[in-house]
C-alpha cells in the first residue's frame, strides 16, 4: 500500500508507534495529545472495535483538517454507545438524526456549508452496516451519485448488534445470528448472500473507495488522510470484530481482524472512480479456521456436517485470493 | 409571552466530552498491568549481562553506544573479548528463533568492545575505598572478572598470574584467528586501569602465606593441564597435549606437527587444535571422536568453521594405538543406552603427530596439604550460593571450581565470588540469586516486528584462513550493529511501541512520554485486553479485578 | 406590483425572497411546479447564495434539510402525500431536533387508491409530528405564510409546514402582490439558530434519552408548542402592519355579511349556525354563505389559519356564543369522521355545542357551492346528521368492466 512505510526500527509499520520514530513519521494515535475524538467514558462493551476504528477514523479526519470537521452519525450502536443525555463521548460538532439518513444529513451539513462559503470545514458521516448497507443505502447512494463532498464511513460488524445480532445483508455466509440461528438442515445465514458495499461503492465511480481494518491502524489513517485530501463523495468500509456478536473474545477484536485479511477473506483494497487501485497484499497467509474458530457465531462449521460451510469459506478465500491477486504472485 | 423557562428543545444537546462523568472501569473483571519480565537471553547469559537492556540502547544509534556498553561491563568487563568467544547460549534461548533468526547478539556485543577500545571509554570509577585487600590467584576470566568487581566495590585488588602474560586460557588456550591478541591485551588493560595489580610469572604457592597477606582470596587457577588417556604407543610416536600446542603458539613457539596430524576428543580444545594444526601446516587434520555428531561437546560452529577449513572428523572412532606414523582406530557402535561401545572392527590412519584434546585438569598443587578446602571431581567444592570454600575467606570461581567450564559462565562465577567477598567482608549475608519470570515465547505477539533477518558477520575465506592466524570472522559496522539491536524484541519489557495506547477502544490509557511509558486509567478501563493481546513484547499481565 | 402569477411560483419566488441557504426536493405531483421554479432560480442566480439539492427521496430530503438547519442555513422543502408520509420519520425527528425548516406541503390524498388530487389527509397524518401546520385559503395568503413560517418557526425552534391545496392552489393563477426581496429583508431577521454544528463551539446534537429524561423531554418540547400560538400571532400581526393585509393567524375571521376576511370581525352569536374550515374551501364558503347571509339566515365562517397548535382560545372567542357549528373536513378519519371536527370537538369540549361533520373534497372531489349551501340549510333545519359525506354518490363505485381473462371463460 502507498501508505508512509516505516523503516524497521524493532517493529515497523504494523505497531500504533515506537519510540525510535521521527513525529513526522508517527500515526495519529501514538501522539499524547491525540484528538481522543471519542474518548473515554463511552458505554461500548469491551473490546469493541467499532468505538476504536471510531476513534482511529475521527482522529486522522481531525488532524488532516486540522479540526474542522463535522460528524453526521446514524443511528446504531456507535451512536447509542457514546451519546446517553446527558452525556457525550464526542468531541468535535456531531448529530444523530436516524437510521437510515446519515449519508442525507451529512449532505445537507455539506450544503449548507458550501452556501455559507465555509468549504474548509469538511463533513463525515458514518454508521454501520445496518445503516449502510440495508436500510441506508438509497440514501448512501444517492449522496454517491451526487458526488456530495462527504466521507461515509461504515463500521460493518456484520450484523444489528445494537437490536441483539440480528442478520443484516452484511452478515457473512453461515454464520449464526439472532435471525439465523444454528439450527436446521442450513445453520445461520443463508450461502451466497450479503452486498459487497465496496464493490457498490465503486460501481457509483466516486473519486475514492477504500476498506480497512482495526489490523492496520497506519493503513487506515492513510486512508481516512487520503479521502480528506479529495473533494467529492469518498467512502470506507472498516470491519469491526463485535465480540458480542461474533462470540469472540473482547481481547481477540484485533487478532480477528487480522486473521480476516491474512486469510484472504476481508481483501483491503483501494479504488478511484471505480477502478481498483491497490490491494494491500497478505503477509503471513492464515487458514481461514484462523478467523472462524474463535467466533462462536461460527461453531456449527466445526462439527459433524460443517464441512461444506467450512469449504465454502475456503472457496471464498481462495476466490479473494484470486481476484485481487492478495499473495501478489507468491504461490 | 411564555410563562415558562423551558429552553428550545434541541434535540437534547449536550457538551462535547462529558462521558467523562461515566467511569467505565466500574465493568472491569480483569485488569491489565504492566509487567518486566526477564527474557530468555538474560536468563541464559552466564555472565549475567541484561542483553535486553543493552540492545535497547544500541538501538539507538550512536547516541545509545555508549549507554550500551556501560549496561554491558555492568556485569562483563570484556566485551571485545566475549563478543569473539562466547558460545552465546543467550542466542540459543532468543525468542526470536521462532520468528526468523535469533539475534545475533554476539555480534552487537563485539561491536560495542570494539567501538569502545577504539574510543577509549574508561570502565567505572572504583566506589570508595574499603581499605580491605583481595588477593585473585589467575587471570583468567573468572579472576579478571572477580578482580574487576572487587575493584569496584572499593577493595584493592591483587591478581597474581604464574604465566607470563594475563588472560589465561583467554591467552593461552584460545587461538589468535578466535581471539586477536591486541584485543584481549586492551581489555585487560582497561581493567588493570581501574586500579587492579596484576602480577604475571607470579604463582601463589602458599594459601596460608596469601591469607596472611590479603583480608580475602579467590581461586580462579583454571583447568590449564591436559587430562591424559592411556594409549598403547610405539618409541616414534609423537603424542601431544592439544592444550599445550595451543599455549606454545600462544607463547610464540610453535612446534612443528607433521603434515598429518590426528586430533583425539571431541570438545572446542579439539576443534582449536585441527584448526591450528592446519594453520601450522598440516595439510591433512582428523579429529577423531568416539561418538556422533550429535553427542558432540564442540560448539556446532566451531566444528562447522573447522570443516570449512578442510578439518576431517572421524566419527564413533577410538585411538586404540600409535606406532610411528600409523594410528590403529577401532570403529564403535552406540548401544541402546547411547553409549560408544567397541565394534572389533580396525582401520590404519596416517599420522605424523597425535594431539590429545580429551579434557583438562585444574592445577590444584596450591592446596597442596590444605585439608578444609576440598577438591570434589577434580574441582574445588565451593557452596553454591557463595563460592566459598571450606576455608572462610577463601573462595574459587572458574573452571577451577564446579560448572559449566566456558569463558562467560567464568565470568559470572567471577562477578558472583565478587559479591560474596564483598559481602563476607561486610559480614553481611549475600542475598540468593532472585528467582525471575521468564518472557515465554507464547506471551509474544510477534507479527509485530517487522520481517528482518540477522546481520552476519563476514567469514574469511577458508583458503585465506588457514594460511595463518588472522581473525576469522569479521565484524559488523555501526550501521549493521544498530539493526540487529532492532531485531531485539524486548521480551517482556515495555519499548513503547504504542500499541496499548492506540488499540485502546476505551481510550483509556495515558502516555507518559519518552522513557516514562503508559499509565492505565482504570477509571474507564474495561478490562477488555486488547492491550495485553497486542503488546508485541508479553508486558502486560490481565489479572483477575478483586473489589 | 399585483401580478398573474400561478401559487406555485407564488410560492418559490416567495421562499426565494426568504433567502434559504439549502433548498432540497424529491419531485411529487402536486407540489413539482415550486421545486421546479426553485431550481431555475437557484441556477439564474435569483436565488443566490444557496444549495438547490436534488435527491432520491422525500426521506432524503427531509434529512438534508436537517443537515442544513443543524449545520446553521435557513433550510426549506417541499413535499405532498405519499411523500410526506415517506419521509415521516425524518418529519418527526426535524421537529424533535428543534430545526426550524419551513416545509409547503401541497395538500394531496394519501393511497390506496393512489389519487394525485386534493385533500387534507396527508398533513393530517403529520399533526403529532411536532411541526406547525399554517393553511392557506388562498394564493394570496400562500404565498405570504412562508415570510411568516420562517419567522414563527426560528423564533420557536419549531418547523414549520405551509399547507396548500394541491392543484386547487398550486396550479391556480391569480391576480397576486408578492412580498418584496426589500420588504422581506426587512421583515425577516437573518437566520440565527439556536444551535448549530459549530467547529468553534462543538456540541453534540441527538442525544439518546432513557426513560429517566424522555418524558421531560417531551413536556418541554409541550410547553414550547404552547408558546407557538402567540408567537405565530405576533408575527402574523406583524405581518399585516408592515404589508397591509391580513394573513396567517391562527383563527380568521369573517365580516358577517360582507365575507371579507376581517380579523375584526365580532364572535358569532347564539342563534348562529357557524361553520369552520380550513384551505381553500374557506374561499368557496366566503362565495355560497354571503348570498345565505343577505336572505337573512344566520350563518357565520371561521377559518382556521393555525391547524397545529390547534388554536383552541382563538377558536372559542371567535364562535362566541354559536354553540351549531358545521366543520367542512377535508380529511377522514376512518370510523370516526372528519379530522379536523376531532380538534374542534375537543376543544368546545363541555360548551354543549351540536357539531356536524362535513367530509367533502376527497381525492379532488369538487367542494361546490350548491352542494356546500345544501349542507348549511339542512343544518339550519336540523337534518343534517353528525357525519355527512358531501355529494356521496348512490351505489358506491362502479364495477370494474369485465376483463379479458372473464370474457374468455
Amino acid at each position: 500500500m502507498s501508505t508512509v512505510h516505516i523503516p524497521f526500527l524493532q517493529t515497523g509499520t504494523l505497531a500504533v508507534g515506537g519510540r525510535l520514530l521521527d513525529d513526522a513519521e508517527r500515526s495519529v494515535q501514538s501522539h499524547a495529545d491525540r484528538p481522543s475524538s471519542l474518548t473515554k467514558g463511552h458505554r461500548a462493551c469491551q473490546g469493541c472495535a467499532e468505538a476504536l476504528a471510531a476513534r482511529w477514523v475521527m482522529d486522522t479526519a481531525v488532524e488532516a483538517t486540522d479540526g474542522r470537521l463535522v460528524v453526521a452519525n446514524a443511528t446504531g450502536c456507535l451512536e447509542v454507545f457514546s451519546t446517553l443525555y446527558p452525556e457525550s463521548a464526542w468531541k468535535p460538532p456531531w448529530i444523530h438524526s436516524l437510521f437510515a439518513n446519515a449519508a442525507a444529513v451529512a449532505t445537507g451539513i455539506a450544503s449548507s456549508l458550501h452556501a455559507q462559503g465555509r468549504d474548509d470545514v469538511r463533513v463525515l458521516a458514518q454508521g454501520g452496516d445496518g445503516g449502510t448497507v440495508d436500510i441506508g443505502l438509497a440514501a448512501v447512494s444517492g449522496m454517491f451519485e451526487r458526488n456530495d463532498d462527504v466521507l461515509y464511513v461504515c463500521y460493518d460488524n456484520q450484523g444489528y448488534m445494537n437490536t441483539g445480532v440480528q442478520r443484516s445483508s452484511a452478515t457473512p455466509a453461515s454464520a449464526r445470528t439472532a435471525t439465523t440461528p444454528a439450527v436446521g438442515r442450513h445453520p445461520g445465514a443463508p450461502q451466497g448472500t450479503g452486498k459487497s458495499m465496496v464493490k457498490i461503492a465503486m460501481a457509483h465511480e466516486i473519486p475514492y473507495v477504500a476498506s480497512a481494518t482495526v489490523a492496520d491502524l497506519r493503513d487506515l489513517e492513510h486512508k481516512v488522510r487520503t479521502a480528506m485530501a479529495i473533494r467529492g463523495a469518498r467512502y470506507l468500509h472498516v470491519l469491526v470484530p463485535c465480540p458480542l456478536g461474533w462470540g469472540s473474545q473482547s481481547s481477540e477484536s484485533i487478532s480477528l481482524s487480522r486473521a480476516a485479511v491474512q486469510s484472504g477473506i476481508f481483501p483491503v483494497v483501494e479504488a478511484r472512480a471505480g477502478e481498483l487501485t491497490d490491494v494491500q497484499r497478505i503477509r503471513e497467509r492464515a487458514d481461514v479456521e484462523e478467523y472462524l474458530r474463535p467466533q462462536a457465531r461460527f461453531a456449527h462449521l466445526f462439527k459433524p456436517g460443517g464441512e461444506d460451510g467450512l469449504q465454502r469459506w475456503r472457496a471464498l478465500a481462495e476466490a479473494n485470493i484470486r481476484h485481487y491477486d492478495l499473495l501478489g504472485g507468491r504461490p | 409571552m411564555s410563562d415558562h423557562d423551558a429552553p428550545p428543545t434541541l434535540g437534547l444537546s449536550t457538551g462535547p466530552a462529558t462521558s467523562l462523568a461515566y467511569h467505565t472501569g466500574a465493568w472491569r473483571t480483569e485488569r491489565p498491568v504492566y509487567v518486566d519480565l526477564a527474557p530468555p537471553c538474560s536468563l541464559a547469559c552466564p555472565s549475567g549481562e541484561d542483553i535486553r537492556a543493552w540492545l535497547g540502547s544500541t538501538q539507538e544509534g550512536e547516541a545509545g553506544f555508549e549507554a550500551a556498553w556501560r549496561q554491558i561491563v555492568a556485569a562483563n568487563p570484556l566485551p571485545a573479548v566475549m563478543g569473539r568467544i562466547c558460545y552465546h547460549p543467550c542466542q540459543a534461548a532468543c525468542n526470536r528463533g521462532e520468528v526468523d533468526e535469533e539475534v545475533g547478539i554476539n555480534a552487537v556485543e563485539r561491536f560495542l568492545g570494539d567501538t569502545a577500545i577504539a574510543r577509549g571509554w574508561a570502565l567505572p570509577e572504583p566506589g570508595a575505598s574499603s581499605g580491605r585487600r583481595v588477593l585473585v590467584v589467575g587471570s583468567g576470566p573468572a579472576g579478571l572478572s572477580a578482580a574487576y568487581h572487587l575493584r569496584r566495590r572499593g577493595h584493592e585488588v591483587v591478581v597474581r598470574e604464574a604465566a607470563a602474560q594475563p588472560g589465561g586460557m583467554m591467552r593461552y588456550g584460545i587461538p589468535a584467528y578466535r581471539l586477536p591478541r591486541d584485543v584481549l591485551a586492551a581489555e585487560i588493560r582497561r581493567i588493570e586501569a581501574t586500579g587492579v595489580r596484576i602480577e604475571c610469572g607470579a604463582r601463589v604457592e602458599s594459601l596460608d602465606e596469601a591469607q596472611a597477606e590479603f583480608d580475602a582470596v579467590v581461586l580462579t587457577v583454571g583447568a590449564g593441564v591436559a587430562h591424559h588417556v592411556d594409549i598403547p604407543a610405539g618409541a616414534a610416536a609423537k603424542i601431544v597435549d592439544a592444550i599445550d600446542v595451543l599455549r606454545d603458539v600462544a607463547s610464540g613457539h610453535a612446534p612443528l606437527l607433521g603434515r598429518r596430524v590426528a586430533v583425539y576428543g571431541g570438545g572446542n580444545t579439539a576443534m582449536d587444535a585441527a584448526r591450528t594444526a592446519r594453520r601450522l601446516g598440516a595439510q591433512d587434520a582428523v579429529v577423531v571422536y568416539r561418538r556422533t555428531r550429535e553427542q558432540m561437546p564442540a560448539h556446532p560452529t566451531e566444528l562447522e568453521d573447522a570443516v570449512g577449513e578442510g578439518v576431517r572428523v572421524q566419527w564413533l572412532s577410538t585411538i586404540s594405538e600409535v606406532s610411528g606414523p600409523t594410528v590403529t582406530i577401532e570403529r564403535m557402535e552406540l548401544d541402546e543406552d547411547g553409549r560408544p561401545r567397541g565394534t572389533g572392527e580396525f582401520e590404519e590412519l596416517d599420522a605424523d603427530t597425535v594431539m590429545l584434546a580429551v579434557g583438562q585438569e585444574a592445577d590444584l598443587s596450591l592446596l597442596a596439604g590444605v585439608t578444609d578446602v576440598e577438591v570434589r571431581d577434580g574441582v574445588i567444592a565451593v557452596d553454591p550460593g557463595t563460592l566459598m570454600t571450606g576455608r572462610d575467606g577463601v573462595f574459587a570461581a572458574g573452571d577451577a571450581s564446579p560448572g559449566s567450564r566456558t569463558a562467560t559462565f567464568a565470568i559470572g562465577r567471577g562477578a558472583r565470588a565478587a559479591a560474596a567477598v564483598d559481602a563476607w567482608l561486610a559480614s553481611r549475608v549475600l542475598p540468593a540469586e532472585p528467582v525471575l519470570r521468564e518472557a515465554t515465547a507464547d506471551r509474544l505477539t510477534p507479527w509485530y516486528y517487522s520481517d528482518a533477518p540477522q546481520q552476519h558477520r563476514a567469514e574469511l575465506e577458508a583458503a585465506r584462513r588457514v594460511t595463518g592466524f588472522e581473525e576469522v570472522l569479521t565484524g559488523l559496522d555501526a550501521e549493521h550493529a544498530v539493526f540487529e539491536a532492532r531485531r531485539c524484541m524486548s521480551c517482556g519489557s515495555c519499548f513503547e511501541c504504542d500499541n496499548c495506547f492506540g488499540m485502546c477502544p476505551d481510550d483509556a490509557i495515558r502516555k507518559l512520554g519518552p522513557g516514562m511509558r503508559y499509565e492505565i486509567d482504570y477509571d474507564y478501563c474495561k478490562g477488555c485486553g486488547i492491550c495485553a493481546a497486542e503488546c508485541p513484547c508479553g508486558a502486560i499481565d490481565m489479572i483477575p479485578e478483586v473489589r | 406590483m399585483r401580478e398573474v402569477l400561478e401559487g406555485s411560483q407564488a410560492v418559490a419566488r416567495t421562499v426565494a425572497r426568504c433567502r434559504p441557504g439549502v433548498v432540497c426536493a424529491y419531485p411529487i405531483s402536486p407540489q413539482t411546479h415550486i421545486v421546479e421554479a426553485l431550481s431555475v432560480m437557484a441556477r439564474t442566480g435569483e436565488l443566490s447564495a444557496c444549495e438547490y439539492v436534488n435527491v432520491e427521496s422525500e426521506f432524503s430530503a427531509m434529512s438534508v434539510s436537517i443537515g442544513a438547519s443543524a449545520a446553521g442555513s435557513r433550510a426549506y422543502t417541499a413535499t405532498a402525500s405519499q411523500g410526506l408520509l415517506y419521509m415521516a420519520e425524518a418529519v418527526y425527528n426535524a421537529a424533535g431536533m428543534g430545526l426550524p425548516i419551513v416545509m409547503t406541503v401541497a395538500n394531496r390524498a394519501v393511497g390506496a387508491p393512489i389519487n394525485i388530487w386534493n385533500d387534507h389527509s396527508d398533513a393530517m397524518a403529520m399533526r403529532d409530528a411536532g411541526w406547525l401546520q399554517l393553511y392557506a385559503a388562498d394564493n394570496q395568503e400562500a404565498a405570504d405564510l412562508h415570510v411568516i413560517a420562517f419567522a414563527a418557526a426560528e423564533e420557536l425552534g419549531i418547523p414549520a409546514m405551509v399547507c396548500m391545496d394541491g392543484f386547487v392552489l398550486t396550479h391556480a393563477t391569480d391576480v397576486l402582490e408578492l412580498a418584496t426581496q426589500e420588504q422581506i429583508d426587512a421583515f425577516l431577521p437573518p437566520y440565527s439558530p439556536a444551535q448549530a454544528l459549530d467547529i468553534e463551539n462543538p456540541s453534540t446534537i441527538g442525544t439518546m434519552a432513557g426513560p429517566e429524561s424522555f418524558t421531560e423531554t417531551k413536556y418541554l418540547q409541550h410547553l414550547r408548542f404552547l408558546d407557538a400560538a402567540g408567537v405565530i400571532e405576533a408575527w402574523s400581526e406583524r405581518f399585516r402592519k408592515a404589508f397591509g393585509r391580513e394573513a396567517g393567524g391562527l383563527v380568521a375571521r369573517y365580516d358577517p355579511d360582507t365575507l371579507d376576511r376581517d380579523g375584526d370581525a365580532p364572535p358569532a352569536s347564539a342563534e348562529d349556525l357557524a361553520v369552520v374550515a380550513m384551505g381553500s374551501v374557506v374561499g368557496t364558503l366566503q362565495a355560497t354563505l354571503a348570498p345565505m347571509r343577505a336572505e337573512g339566515l344566520p350563518v357565520r365562517l371561521v377559518g382556521i389559519g393555525a391547524y397545529r397548535p390547534f388554536p383552541r382560545e382563538a377558536l372559542k372567542a371567535a364562535l362566541g356564543d354559536s354553540r351549531h357549528i358545521v366543520v367542512v373536513d377535508r380529511a377522514l378519519e376512518l370510523g370516526a369522521g372528519g379530522v379536523l371536527t376531532g380538534d374542534v370537538g375537543r376543544a368546545l369540549a363541555h360548551t354543549g355545542s351540536r357539531i356536524h361533520s362535513v367530509v367533502a373534497g376527497l381525492g379532488g372531489r369538487p367542494i361546490l357551492e350548491a352542494s356546500l349551501r345544501d349542507a348549511v340549510r339542512r343544518a339550519l333545519a336540523d337534518e343534517l346528521p353528525a357525519l355527512d359525506f358531501l355529494d356521496l354518490k348512490a351505489g358506491g363505485v362502479p364495477e370494474p368492466p369485465v376483463g379479458a381473462t372473464e370474457v374468455a371463460r
